[in-house]
């Protein structure tokens, strides 16, 4: 039976694309959408082919005022996150100190803990210091729960670095802030960068958290939600399409350089 | 390349210690290493070899004392501060740089912008001139020592630090790469402290050696002066073999004369510790390649005045150059000799009676207080 011989030699490959297969279906039905021209309000069934959303992606009310106000807190809330992460993971990596242990096992829980439950609490807590509810508290409840992400991206990479690096550099006539700038930086870099990456994707699809805690405020992820209720404008397709393609594109770039540089240090 | 300081430039340590909580890692100490030497720490792991030279290198604080070079004391200079380079162990080489801005590392930090042509010659002289563009994971562990000094050497320190920096090589490269330092430091003639658990790269690479152990020196000298007169059982033992029988001394003057193992053996009176008087117990030392062996039946041909020991061989190993045998006497089991592979005879089996015999001359004694196998295994954890 060759057909049968040909899967057995074949399976992993197969098993491959399949998986693959059931990750990217999605993505690409978002894509595929993006290009419809739906009769009424929703976009769940395929009429045809348009680039009408393509040409304007603001045409609806609010969309584009909500992509920024979510672009803007995912920013603020990554520079937050991973300043603060970064000092706490070289903090409980390198230097030994009372409840070192302690603050170990408490950074990880804003991520063990309900999100729904932690989006209710802290919406009692800010009620109770009387915070206006808006960007601000968006923001400080994205730093918050972005921290552990970032904490645990950057302490992996910290703690498989070797000290005597910096001692090198010690003594290599490298003062304190030098050493921090020219090597400790430099070497973290990669798991700062990935704790900021995760921080940036988890607070600008966050919902539960800020749909609590917005108030009149209204981000990205509650818009579409809202709209849902009435009606999916084929834009929502655009913006997820785009975003999409941009982040393969930065993927892809990085990956670009680094082949690059390491075929260069070959030469 | 120029020597840069050429007035005393001394490293000097004066009673420094290093405690941690109720461990003491080092000892008080004092240790002058002279200018333009090639001077090694030598010991067993945990000696505190390691942490003297971290000391030097201001990597580590002192407990007490003063470290001073040239004759100023920079105790409280910070390692960034200090005219002092080290090459750490692992080498620790900057993984996100490439080999020339490794090397050029220590010149930017100090605010020197033109760092192209000192560090193509330094390349030339550890022979990577074709590296330079590598980053560290791509060069072998030859290739990055090399780094590693080429890195230290370019500014030109009052002292090198080495901290073991042949550990991680295999035995033909560590080999290669002694001479190489060596070299290196002949033609720098820069100040090398050189830190090692291995004897034989001390021996071969140093002008002076401590022999350091428990925090402590034990011994300072010129590695033929530490090996032809050790003055305690650590250094007879850890620094090559010796063959150490216990006597107890019958006569002293010029010539010591000790009642060991049946018979009587004679050493100079130079040669044995200030504390032997008539009576007293000493340990009889002797290295086993002073020894030679023949035959119990040509016994009648050794020339009179050589020390005597009779024995049987135990064991017996070729390994080319010369022959290694286990010798078992009444004056002490496994006493090691090794004969030149010249005119073998025959008869050297195991199981052959033989008698040991030496010249007086080589023979050194030590005060028996001390404990007779110290030091070997001291080599043994080493290994």
């Amino acid at each position: 039976m060759p057909v049968l011989r040909w899967i057995r030699r074949n399976l992993v490959v197969l098993a491959g694309l399949l998986t693959l297969a059931y990750m990217i279906l999605p993505n690409i039905v978002v894509m595929v959408f993006s290009f419809n021209k739906p009769n009424g309000r929703f976009n769940y069934a395929w009429q045809r082919f348009s680039l009408d959303a393509w040409k304007d992606p603001c045409g609806v009310a609010d969309l584009c005022g909500s992509l920024s106000l979510s672009l803007r807190i995912a920013f603020w809330a990554t520079i937050g996150a991973t300043a603060l992460g970064t000092m706490i993971a070289f903090a409980l990596v390198r230097y030994r100190f009372r409840a070192r242990g302690a603050i170990n096992s408490l950074i990880f829980l804003p991520m063990a803990m309900p999100e729904v439950v932690m989006a209710a609490s802290l919406l009692t807590l800010f009620l109770n210091m009387g915070a206006q509810l808006g960007f601000w508290t968006v923001l400080i409840a994205h730093i918050m729960f972005c921290l552990s992400f970032v904490v645990t991206a950057v302490k992996a990479r910290v703690m498989s670095m070797d000290p005597r690096l910096e001692e090198a550099a010690r003594d290599l006539y490298a003062g304190p802030v030098q050493t921090f700038v020219r090597v400790t930086l430099p070497i973290a870099a990669p798991g700062i960068a990935a704790g900021a990456l995760l921080a940036f994707a988890l607070s600008f699809d966050d919902f539960i958290i800020t749909n609590f805690n917005a108030g009149s405020t209204v981000t990205f992820p509650m818009f579409v939600w809202g709209s849902a209720q009435r009606g999916t404008p084929v834009q929502i397709n655009v913006i997820g399409t785009a975003m999409f393609v941009i982040a393969v594109a930065v993927v892809l770039a990085g990956q670009l350089v680094a082949n690059r540089r390491r075929s260069n240090a070959r030469k | 390349m120029t020597q840069q300081q050429t007035e005393g430039g001394d490293v000097r340590l004066t009673g420094i210690s290093k405690t941690y909580g109720s461990f003491t890692a080092v000892h008080p100490l004092d240790l002058t290493v002279p200018q333009g030497s090639f001077f090694a720490l030598l010991g067993a792991s945990g000696c505190g070899k390691t942490t003297t030279l971290r000391i030097i290198a201001g990597l580590e604080d002192t407990t007490t004392g003063t470290v001073s070079l040239g004759g100023r004391d920079i105790t409280d200079l910070p390692p960034y501060k200090r005219p002092v380079n080290t090459v750490f162990q692992s080498y620790a080489l900057f993984p996100h740089l490439d080999v020339s801005e490794n090397i050029a590392f220590g010149l930017r930090r100090r605010g020197i912008r033109s760092v192209g042509k000192q560090v193509g010659e330094m390349l030339d002289l550890v022979q990577l001139g074709d590296f330079a563009r590598r980053k560290p994971h791509q060069l072998s562990g030859g290739q990055q020592q090399r780094v590693a000094v080429a890195r230290a050497l370019i500014n030109h320190p009052q002292v090198l630090l080495l901290d073991e920096p042949l550990g991680a090589l295999d035995l033909k490269l560590r080999r290669q790469m002694q001479l190489e330092l060596k070299r290196i430091q002949t033609e720098v003639g820069i100040t090398f402290v050189h830190v090692t658990h291995d004897q034989e790269e001390a021996m071969t690479m140093a002008d002076t050696v401590a022999v350091m152990n428990g925090g402590r020196v034990e011994q300072l000298g010129a590695p033929a002066e530490l090996y032809e007169n050790p003055r305690t059982t650590f250094v007879a033992n850890f620094l090559g073999t010796s063959n150490l029988i216990e006597g107890r001394i019958v006569s002293t003057g010029t010539d010591v004369v000790v009642a060991a193992g049946g018979g009587k053996l004679r050493l100079p009176g130079g040669r044995c510790p200030s504390s032997a008087e008539s009576g007293g117990k000493v340990l009889v030392g002797v290295r086993p390649e002073k020894i030679s062996l023949t035959h119990t039946d040509d016994a009648a041909a050794i020339p009179d005045g050589r020390n005597r020991v009779a024995g049987r061989i135990t064991d017996s190993s070729f390994i080319g150059v010369s022959t290694q045998y286990v010798v078992e006497s009444p004056a002490g089991t496994a006493l090691q000799v090794y004969e030149q592979n010249i005119e073998r005879d025959g008869r050297l089996v195991p199981g052959a009676e033989v008698v040991l015999h030496w010249n007086p001359e080589h023979t050194f004694g030590l005060d028996a207080a001390q404990h007779i196998h110290a030091g070997a295994e001291a080599l043994e954890e080493a290994a």
